[in-house]
């Protein structure tokens, strides 16, 4: 529990970048980066490649031009100020961003080598592959937990090898609720805690068992404690999923990620990636000007 | 406790303020008595109108089946029946359609279909209903006459449910009509409703590998179930009350239809249509009888409404 409060501490000073101290950041950023060297790590499902994406919401270019690699079972952070268009790049990621009306993606999105903006490909597909949580916990409040969970395993219809049941324990297992949940299933979701609704969301997106797992800002709406418990599930997430995260807060990504892609706004507004590296590159030695700035919290 | 608010210099200000405040006050608690009053004065009008046929026919007076002027007998069911029908029949149409196309308008349609469309749909609700009395009389009820009873009439003969009168001014025109007019509400309540579901209710579902259609039925609908009982529920109640439209359209026939094909009446076409020349004594009084009940009816109406939603909203959680 101490190290679960002094963790909370440095959360509670989230909104306050220019707190932030480079010493301090270096001294949270665990050991873990040697994965992002691990040439073994790029032969299992869950790659994701980037080539010139860019996202248009009707003329208004919010995400211009990104082109980056997301490597299998890593964490990679998304950070950058308010309006750098890291959110609507995560949302290009599994085709989530089309279903605003008058929006647009061009460029190229690969997931182990195949474009999921091809003309054959099936947004429904991909998304089950490359599942979201939002940055509001949002369990579906006409729904027990047990069935917010089996939602997307009923979509795909039943498994004879697996039921139903089994799923959705192993999926709220991985997500750390199980124990919190397991005499009131058939409750409903939404009289969940905050953080146990996020955890439950979680749970959800996990039971189709995807390869690739985007956070957009999962912890915004939770309290010190409850973001403690989500980076803790991110870490243990990392070895069977891949993990994209975006973060307002930077000791959140120095804390869980592998590597880190920070973003800024250019003159138009239009977002764009400044730099990509292991996170303790970012954070302790970044290539860029403006990358060392904004992670010293000069500006923010 | 007190709080001295009206200390120092900003005594009489404050204090011609509050005499203002009184003044709202009583003029605000008059006007809310004032609808009680209403309220209550229809109901004792009503009541004591209705004594004498009650008085005459007992309860009976709502499950007897004759209305005969000559004879001083007088039943409401008949009118029970033709209500009943027109607005269940109604009903069973406009619900899936107006849920349909609210969907459709709110989670289908691009925005440069859905605004005009939307515009279509409550550019219904406003036509006069006298308006849609006329062109109920002269072309759907043509129309049903000629292309749909008289047909099914001489093909099959008399069958049950329909009957045989094929006059296209039947029960089905009423219904017809009936829920052509009651469609916009239904879809304008419904997409309201519909438009307070998070978007991120449906992104959360189509992220777990749904399709459109299973994120309408599995996650919006549901969520939008209470919204859609209310709109029923407010669309029957006009479908009961409607007077014009239906008058025109139903055939008045003072007896219980036997099928759709036949003309019938309901309580509010009965009232448009005798209480010109009605007789006083028992006849007005057998009428304002019909008038209490159909207000029973919209009332009992409105209590259901209520519990319904209550009760939807204790269990989806949203009312907590």
């Amino acid at each position: 529990m101490p190290e679960t409060t002094a963790r909370a501490k440095e959360v509670t000073a989230e909104p306050d970048l220019e707190e932030i101290e480079v010493r301090e950041l270096i001294r949270v950023i665990p050991a873990h980066h040697a994965r992002a060297n691990d040439p073994e790590a790029g032969d299992l499902p869950g790659a994701m490649n980037l080539d010139a994406v860019s996202a248009w919401y009707g003329a208004f270019r919010a995400v211009r031009d990104v082109s980056m690699a997301i490597p299998s079972r890593q964490v990679t952070a998304m950070i950058g100020p308010s309006g750098c268009g890291k959110s609507t790049l995560i949302r290009t990621l599994n085709r989530m961003h089309e279903v605003i009306p008058g929006s647009r993606v061009g460029g190229r999105v690969e997931l182990d080598g195949q474009d999921i903006y091809g003309s054959t490909v099936d947004p429904v597909r991909v998304r089950r592959v490359v599942g979201m949580v939002f940055q509001r916990p949002n369990p579906f409040p006409t729904m027990s937990i047990f069935d917010n969970v089996a939602a997307g395993v009923k979509l795909a219809g039943p498994r004879p090898d697996r039921p139903v049941a089994e799923i959705v324990e192993h999926s709220l297992r991985r997500a750390a609720l199980w124990d919190e949940v397991k005499d009131k299933l058939a409750s409903r979701a939404v009289a969940l805690s905050g953080g146990q609704q996020q955890r439950l969301c979680i749970a959800r997106a996990l039971a189709v068992e995807p390869e690739v797992l985007l956070m957009d800002e999962p912890c915004s709406a939770l309290d010190p404690i409850a973001t403690a418990k989500i980076e803790d599930l991110v870490r243990e997430l990392r070895d069977s999923v891949t993990i994209v995260i975006v973060t307002h807060n930077l000791q959140q990504a120095a804390r869980i990620s592998d590597q880190t892609a920070f973003f800024f706004v250019d003159e138009a507004r239009s977002g764009h990636l400044v730099e990509i590296g292991p996170t303790s590159a970012i954070f302790v030695a970044p290539r860029e000007q403006l990358t060392q700035d904004y992670v010293s919290g000069r500006f923010g | 406790m007190s709080i001295p608010i009206r200390t120092g210099s900003r005594a009489p200000t404050s204090s011609a303020r509050s005499a203002g405040d009184r003044i709202f006050r009583v003029l605000s608690l008059g006007v809310a008595g004032m609808i009680l009053l209403i309220v209550a004065g229809i109901f004792a009008q009503l009541a004591l109108g209705s004594a004498e046929a009650f008085a005459l026919f007992g309860l009976g007076f709502l499950t007897g089946q004759t209305w005969d002027v000559s004879m001083l007998v007088f039943g409401a069911l008949p009118f029970i029946a033709g209500t009943v029908a027109t607005s269940v029949l109604a009903m069973l149409l406009a619900v899936p359609l107006g849920v349909a196309t609210a969907v459709f308008l709110s989670e289908i349609a691009p925005r440069r279909l859905a605004i005009p469309m939307t515009l279509l749909v409550e550019l219904i609700a406003a036509i006069p209903s006298v308006v849609i009395g006329l062109w109920g009389v002269m072309i759907l009820g043509a129309f049903l006459r000629d292309g749909v009873e008289v047909p099914v009439v001489g093909a099959f003969g008399e069958l049950p449910f329909l009957g045989s009168a094929a006059s296209g001014s039947d029960l089905l025109a009423a219904s017809l009509l009936l829920a052509l007019m009651i469609t916009p509400t239904i879809v304008a309540i419904t997409r309201e409703v519909l438009s307070t579901i998070p978007q991120s209710h449906r992104e959360a579902f189509l992220g777990l590998g749904a399709t459109r259609w299973e994120t309408i039925r599995a996650v919006v609908l549901p969520q939008a179930r209470t919204g859609i009982i209310g709109a029923s529920l407010l669309a029957l109640g006009r479908a009961m009350g409607e007077t014009m439209a239906v008058t025109m359209t139903i055939g008045n026939a003072d007896r219980l239809p036997s099928g759709l094909f036949d003309p019938a009446q309901t309580i509010a076409s009965k009232l448009a249509t005798s209480w010109g020349e009605a007789s006083d004594g028992v006849e007005r009084s057998s009428l304002i009888a019909l008038g209490l009940v159909l207000l029973f009816l919209a009332l009992a109406l409105v209590l259901a409404t209520r519990l319904l939603a209550r009760g939807s909203l204790r269990r989806s959680g949203i009312g907590r």
